[in-house]
């Protein structure tokens, strides 16, 4: 029975390192600013909770598997709040999707540099 | 297994911190920082587990909590170019 926990764990914490890599190579890789917010996502849901569930189980029963859970929970909600409150800012400043049909002025964003602070007024 | 977790998470941190420095506009940036946050909330954890520090986990917690509120006060920033928004007539009364 212990062996298979501590199996089960190193296939968790295995996957959970996977998507971290594999989420900050999406980040780096996507064309324009939309896509890389579903690269953040693939850390923030992946990794993380395959990571802490892994090690939590590594952990076993105690102290230690509640607080890896508390920080699960917290990234739980944390996580998507910040990454739509990103993706909101940036459409609020101008910035529209590539083939979204956005108002005449908007810049879309095809590494374009610096649209958002002209588009706000200040610089 | 541990040491290969923190490995990977390394690569991953670096990978982020290329889209910080190389990001285009502004959110790019603070999507790369919220990104290398979470990593280093993992990696907080990691080592606490390779090193035997259980309260390694009290750290990633509190970092996980600082890096969500830093990244809405930059947003916030950004988006008002004014973090005292709220208290702007607080602001007008002080002169």
């Amino acid at each position: 029975m212990e062996t298979l926990i501590d199996i089960l764990s190193w296939i968790l914490i295995a996957a959970g390192s996977f998507f971290a890599v594999v989420g900050a190579a999406g980040i780096l890789r996507f064309p324009d600013f939309w896509s890389r917010l579903h690269a953040l996502s693939i850390t923030d849901s992946g990794g993380v909770i395959l990571l802490l569930l892994g090690m939590a189980l590594q952990a076993g029963w105690g102290l230690v598997a509640v607080k890896l859970l508390i920080i699960l929970a917290f990234l739980f909600i944390t996580g998507p709040t910040s990454t739509h409150a990103v993706a909101n800012a940036a459409l609020v400043s101008g910035m529209k999707p590539k083939d979204s049909a956005g108002a005449p002025g908007d810049v879309t964003d095809p590494e374009s540099p610096e649209p958002a602070t002209d588009k706000a007024g200040a610089p | 297994m541990f040491v290969l977790a923190s490995i990977a998470l390394i690569i991953a941190m670096i990978l982020v911190l290329i889209r910080l420095f190389a990001g285009p506009s502004l959110y790019d940036r603070v999507l790369a920082v919220n990104g290398f946050g979470t990593l280093t909330v993992l990696f907080i954890a990691v080592l606490g587990f390779l090193n035997g520090r259980p309260d390694f986990l009290d750290i990633a917690l509190l970092y996980a909590l600082i890096n969500f509120v830093g990244t809405i006060a930059v947003l916030k920033f950004f988006r008002y170019r004014a973090m005292g928004d709220s208290g702007r007539d607080v602001t007008e009364m002080d002169g």
